[in-house]
C-alpha cells in the first residue's frame, strides 16, 4: 500500500468510526440513573472496607456504617438549626428487635427475617463471631471495644439461634453506647470463615476488599483512591428502605474542583472544603450548607507540663490570656466554630462538655502573670502542628506566634508531616502544639478520662498528672455507672474547674463539621462519627 | 542490532540493582512511622507495636531487605497500606492512565512545537519567530497546576463546554473491558461510541495542560537545532545546487536536526510521566504520579519503592528506544554502536 492510500484509508476509517458517535444524546436510561444516584465527592477515599482491618482510615468507617448493621443504633433528635442530630441517650433496635438490660448483662433478640447480602440469615452465631472478632483483632477496633469494657470473647454468649447475651465485666455506663458505635458491626461469619486462612483467621484480607454484611448498601465496585460504588440492598429489613438506589463516591483531590462540581450541579454532596468556601457558599444560597459542632470535640493548644516553662501554672494561665481567640474565630474559621473562651466571670460551671472557659484575650493580665512566674522578658519555644490539617493549623499557629511575640515569647513554628504527627504526640516531647480531640462517645468523663487522666493515655498529650483530677474523673465514672447523680454532677464540675484553673491545655473552639449539598438533597443526619448516613438521604 | 540491545540491557542491570537498594534505604529513612500512622487516631502504644509486628517493621533492616528482594524476584511489590491493594496491580491499573494522558499531551505538543520551531528557525526575526518565543516563555513559566485550574475554571465552570473534571470517564459510564488500559483504544475495541466520546472529552483539558507545559523545551530545541543545521555547509551546498527550499529544509536540514529533538522528547516524556502529579490532582486523574505522592505522604513504603522501580525500568526502556531511533535517523550512529 502506498503511503497516500494508507492515509486515505485511515481517514476513511476515522470518519466511519466517528459516525455512530455523532449524536451526543445521553440515553434516557442514563438520565433515570442520575435521579436515583447520589454522587458524592470528597478528598480521600477508604483504604479498607472493613473497620476491623489494620489501619482502616476514616472514609472506610463510612463504608462500614452503611454496609453493615449493628445490634442497636441511635434515635434522631432535632439538633442545632433543626438538623437531625443523633440522640446520645436513646437507642433503637437495628439487627436486634428487642434489647433487655439487666444488672450485669444485656440480652438481644435478633430479627428473624434479616439476611446477609448473599442471602444467608443473620443468626446469633454471626453476632458472637463478629463481636469476638472486634475484641480480638487488636488495634483500633479492640481499643474502641475496651472503652466500653468489652474485652473478652467470653462476654458474648449465644442463648439460642436468635438470642445473644452480652455479659458486663463491670458496671460501665459506656457499655451499651459502645455497642452502637461503628466497630461492633455484624459480619457474615460463614462467608468470611470460608475465605479465611491460617495466617489470617478472622478473614481480614477478604473483608478488606468486599463487604460481607447485612446492611442497607453493599459495595459493588471499589477502585482504591478513585471511586467507590455502592448499590442498595433491596432486602434490607432493619429500617425503612433507603430512597437512594446507588451511591457513587468519587475522590476529587482538588478542593476548588469539588466546589466547582457542586456549584455546576454535577456533584450532589461534598465535605472537606475550606472554611472560606463553605462560608461563601452559605452566603450565595445556591446550595444547602450544614454546619454542626463536633460532638465532644475541641481544638486546643497543648503545653508539655513536665518541662519548664510550662510546668508553671502561672505561665500556662498567661498563655491562656495571650491567645488571639477572636482573631482565630474570624480569620481562620470564618465563624464556623463554637467559641470555647470568654464565658462571663460569674457564670456557674455546667455539667456539660465542651463548655467555654473564662479566659479571653487580655495581654495586660498575661504580662503580669508572666512577670510573677519570673519570665518578664519572655522565653523561646516551638509550636508544632499536623500538616494534614494545615488549612486550619497553619494560620492558627501564625496568629498565636504573633500574639506571643507581644509578651516577648519567641515562637518557632514546627510543621510536622501527617505521617509523623502521631509518633511525635506519643513521644510527648513537643513543648507547645495545637491539636483536636473528639470522642465518639459523648460524655464528659469519657473525654477527661482520655485527655486529663494521670494514666497518661495517648491523648493526654500534655503529660498532665494530678491525683485530685484522677480522683474526680474516676469518681464521675463510678457515679455514672451506679447512677449517683449528685456525686456525678459534683465530680464533673470539679474536674472541669480544675482543668480550667490549671490549664494544661487551652481550649480554643469546638470545630464544625461542614457538609454542602444540592438543594434537592434532604435527610442529612449528624452522627457521632461525622460521616454520611446514606440510608436517610433523599434526592429530589 | 540485537547485540546492541542485549549490551544496553546488560548495562542497565547494575543501575536497577542500585535503584532497588537506594529506594529501600531512602524509604526507611523517611521521618514518618507507618505503624503509628495506620494504628489510627485512638491507638495505644501496644496497638502501634502490634501493627508494627504485623507489618514486619520490627525486624532488622537487613532481614526486611532480604524479604523485599525475595518478593521482588517473585514479581511481588508488596501491598499499599493507604489503598489496601497490591502495588503491582495498582501500578498496572494506573500506569496506562498516566501513559495515555502523557502520550496524548506529548502528541499535541509535538504537533504544535515541531512546525513552530522549524518555521521560527527558517524565518528568524519574523513574527512567527516572536510568536514562538512568546508561546514557549509563557508555557514554561506557567505552573501546570495553574494552567490546569484556569482551564477548568474557564472551560468547565464558566463556559460549561468541558465535562466535569472527574477522572477518565463520566461517572455514569462504565469503564471498557481492559485490553490495552488506554480508554481511547479500549472503548473503540468495545465499539462503545458514547464511552469513547466521554473518554476523549475528559482527556482534552488535562492533555492541553500538559501540552502547554511541554511545548517550550521541544519548540526551543527544534528551533536551535534547525538554526545550527541550516547554517552548516551541506545545507549551503544543497541550496547552491539549486534544490527547492522545501526539499532543503525538510529532507536535509530537518532530518539532521532531529537527533537533539528526539533526546529532548525522551527527557520531556519521562519527566512528564513522573511529574504530571499536579495535573492528576487537578483533574482527579487516577494516575501513577498522584498514587506515589499520596503514598509518600503516608510513609507507605511499598508503593514508593514500586513507583521508583517502575520509573527506573521505564527510563531504561525509553533510553534503549531512543538509542535505536538514533540509528534509524542517523546511520552514522548505528555504525559507531
Amino acid at each position: 500500500m502506498k503511503r497516500r492510500d494508507f492515509l486515505k484509508s485511515v481517514s476513511g476509517l476515522a470518519a466511519g468510526a466517528a459516525l455512530p458517535m455523532a449524536p451526543a444524546v445521553i440515553s434516557s436510561a442514563k438520565a433515570d440513573a442520575r435521579s436515583e444516584t447520589l454522587l458524592i465527592v470528597s478528598e480521600g477515599g477508604p483504604n479498607n472496607l472493613d473497620i476491623h482491618g489494620i489501619g482502616t482510615n476514616v472514609p472506610g468507617y463510612e463504608v462500614s456504617w452503611n454496609c453493615y448493621d449493628r445490634l442497636i443504633s441511635h434515635e434522631m433528635k432535632s439538633g442545632p438549626g433543626g438538623v437531625p442530630y443523633y440522640d446520645r441517650d436513646k437507642f433503637k433496635p437495628e439487627l436486634a428487635e428487642d434489647m433487655t438490660i439487666s444488672d450485669m448483662s444485656a440480652t438481644f433478640k435478633l430479627r428473624k427475617n434479616a439476611k446477609f447480602h448473599d442471602g444467608t440469615p443473620v443468626t446469633a452465631k454471626d453476632v458472637k463471631w463478629s463481636l469476638d472478632r472486634a475484641v480480638s483483632v487488636g488495634g483500633f477496633p479492640t481499643f474502641q471495644m475496651s472503652a466500653g469494657s468489652l474485652t473478652k470473647p467470653e462476654q458474648f454468649v449465644i442463648v439460642d439461634d436468635y438470642t445473644i447475651r452480652v455479659d458486663f465485666l463491670k458496671k460501665d455506663r459506656l457499655t451499651i453506647p459502645d455497642l452502637a458505635v461503628i466497630v461492633p458491626c455484624i459480619v457474615n461469619s460463614e462467608l468470611v470463615k470460608k475465605n479465611a486462612t491460617d495466617k489470617d483467621p478472622w478473614g481480614l484480607e477478604y473483608t478488606k476488599q468486599q463487604t460481607a454484611g447485612s446492611g442497607a448498601y453493599r459495595v459493588t465496585k471499589w477502585t482504591a483512591g478513585t471511586e467507590v460504588i455502592m448499590e442498595r440492598n433491596d432486602d434490607w429489613v432493619c429500617g425503612p428502605l433507603p430512597k437512594i438506589k446507588r451511591i457513587i463516591w468519587r475522590m476529587v483531590p482538588q478542593a476548588g474542583n469539588r466546589r466547582a462540581l457542586l456549584e455546576r450541579g454535577d456533584a450532589d454532596i461534598s465535605y472537606e472544603l475550606p472554611f472560606k468556601d463553605f462560608q461563601e457558599m452559605k452566603g450565595n444560597g445556591k446550595l444547602n450548607v450544614v454546619s454542626l459542632p463536633f460532638s465532644n470535640g475541641i481544638q486546643y493548644i497543648g503545653m508539655n507540663v513536665t518541662k519548664p516553662p510550662f510546668d508553671n501554672p502561672k505561665v500556662r494561665q498567661a498563655m491562656a490570656y495571650a491567645m488571639p481567640y477572636q482573631k482565630i474565630m474570624d480569620a481562620v474559621l470564618f465563624g464556623l466554630a463554637n467559641p470555647m473562651f470568654g464565658a462571663p466571670a460569674d457564670k456557674a460551671t455546667e455539667v456539660a462538655w465542651p463548655q467555654p472557659t473564662k479566659y479571653s484575650t487580655d495581654m495586660e493580665k498575661a504580662k503580669a502573670l508572666l512577670a510573677e512566674a519570673g519570665y518578664a522578658n519572655g522565653f523561646e519555644t516551638t509550636i508544632s502542628f499536623d500538616l494534614n490539617f494545615a488549612q486550619v493549623n497553619e494560620p492558627l499557629c501564625i496568629l498565636v506566634q504573633e500574639s506571643l511575640a507581644q509578651l516577648g515569647i519567641k515562637t518557632t513554628i514546627n510543621k510536622v508531616p501527617g505521617a509523623n504527627w502521631r509518633t511525635e504526640l506519643n513521644k510527648k516531647e513537643m513543648p507547645l502544639y495545637t491539636n483536636v480531640f473528639s470522642g465518639w462517645l459523648d460524655y464528659p468523663e469519657y473525654f477527661f478520662y482520655w485527655c486529663y487522666h494521670g494514666n497518661n493515655s495517648v491523648f493526654n498529650t500534655m503529660s498532665y498528672k494530678s491525683p485530685v483530677m484522677d480522683k474526680l474523673i474516676d469518681g464521675a465514672r463510678d457515679a455514672a455507672a451506679t447512677g449517683d447523680k449528685a456525686k456525678y454532677e459534683a465530680d464533673v464540675k470539679g474536674f472541669v474547674d480544675l482543668a480550667f484553673a490549671e490549664v494544661p491545655r487551652i481550649p480554643l473552639y469546638q470545630p464544625f463539621v461542614n457538609v454542602a449539598m444540592q438543594k434537592n438533597i434532604s435527610g442529612y443526619q449528624y452522627w457521632f462519627h461525622r460521616r454520611l448516613d446514606y440510608r436517610a438521604l433523599v434526592k429530589g | 542490532m540485537l547485540s546492541l540491545i542485549a549490551k544496553r540491557l546488560a548495562f542497565a542491570i547494575p543501575s536497577l540493582i542500585g535503584v532497588v537498594i537506594v529506594t529501600f534505604l531512602l524509604t526507611r529513612a523517611l521521618p514518618g512511622d507507618p505503624a503509628a500512622y495506620f494504628a489510627g487516631p485512638a491507638a495505644t502504644k501496644e496497638a502501634v507495636e502490634q501493627i508494627r509486628k504485623k507489618l514486619g517493621f520490627d525486624k532488622p533492616l537487613v532481614e526486611q531487605f532480604f524479604r523485599y528482594t525475595v518478593d521482588l524476584a517473585h514479581g511481588d511489590l508488596g501491598s499499599s497500606l493507604t489503598t489496601g491493594q497490591p502495588v503491582a496491580t495498582e501500578i498496572r491499573n494506573r500506569l496506562p492512565a498516566s501513559a495515555e494522558l502523557t502520550l496524548l499531551g506529548l502528541l499535541v505538543s509535538v504537533a504544535i512545537a515541531l512546525p513552530l520551531g522549524v518555521l521560527a528557525a527558517t524565518r528568524p526575526g519574523s513574527w512567527i519567530d516572536h510568536t514562538c518565543r512568546v508561546v514557549t516563555t509563557a508555557g514554561v513559566s506557567l505552573p501546570v497546576f495553574f494552567t490546569g485550574l484556569v482551564l477548568v475554571y474557564v472551560f468547565y465552570f464558566r463556559l460549561g463546554w468541558s465535562p466535569a473534571p472527574l477522572g477518565r470517564l463520566d461517572v455514569f459510564y462504565s469503564a471498557p473491558d481492559n485490553v490495552t488500559g488506554f480508554y481511547l483504544i479500549d472503548t473503540l475495541i468495545a465499539r462503545d461510541g458514547e464511552a469513547f466520546r466521554s473518554a476523549l472529552s475528559q482527556l482534552i483539558l488535562p492533555a492541553a495542560t500538559l501540552a502547554i507545559f511541554s511545548l517550550a523545551p521541544i519548540a526551543r530545541m527544534t528551533r536551535a537545532s534547525m538554526l545550527s543545521v541550516l547554517s552548516s555547509e551541506f545545507v549551503r551546498t544543497a541550496r547552491a545546487s539549486g534544490l527547492s527550499p522545501s526539499t532543503v529544509t525538510v529532507t536535509y536540514a530537518f532530518r539532521n536536526a532531529m537527533l537533539p529533538v528526539i533526546t529532548t522528547l525522551s527527557m520531556v516524556f519521562s519527566f512528564l510521566l513522573g511529574a504530571n502529579v499536579l495535573v492528576e490532582k487537578v483533574f482527579a486523574w487516577p494516575g501513577i504520579g498522584s498514587y506515589a505522592v499520596e503514598a509518600l505522604i503516608a510513609s507507605d513504603f511499598a508503593p514508593v519503592q514500586g513507583f521508583v522501580l517502575t520509573m527506573a525500568i521505564m527510563y531504561v526502556v525509553l533510553n534503549l528506544v531512543i538509542d535505536i531511533l538514533y540509528g534509524v535517523i542517523d546511520p552514522r550512529v548505528r555504525l559507531e554502536g
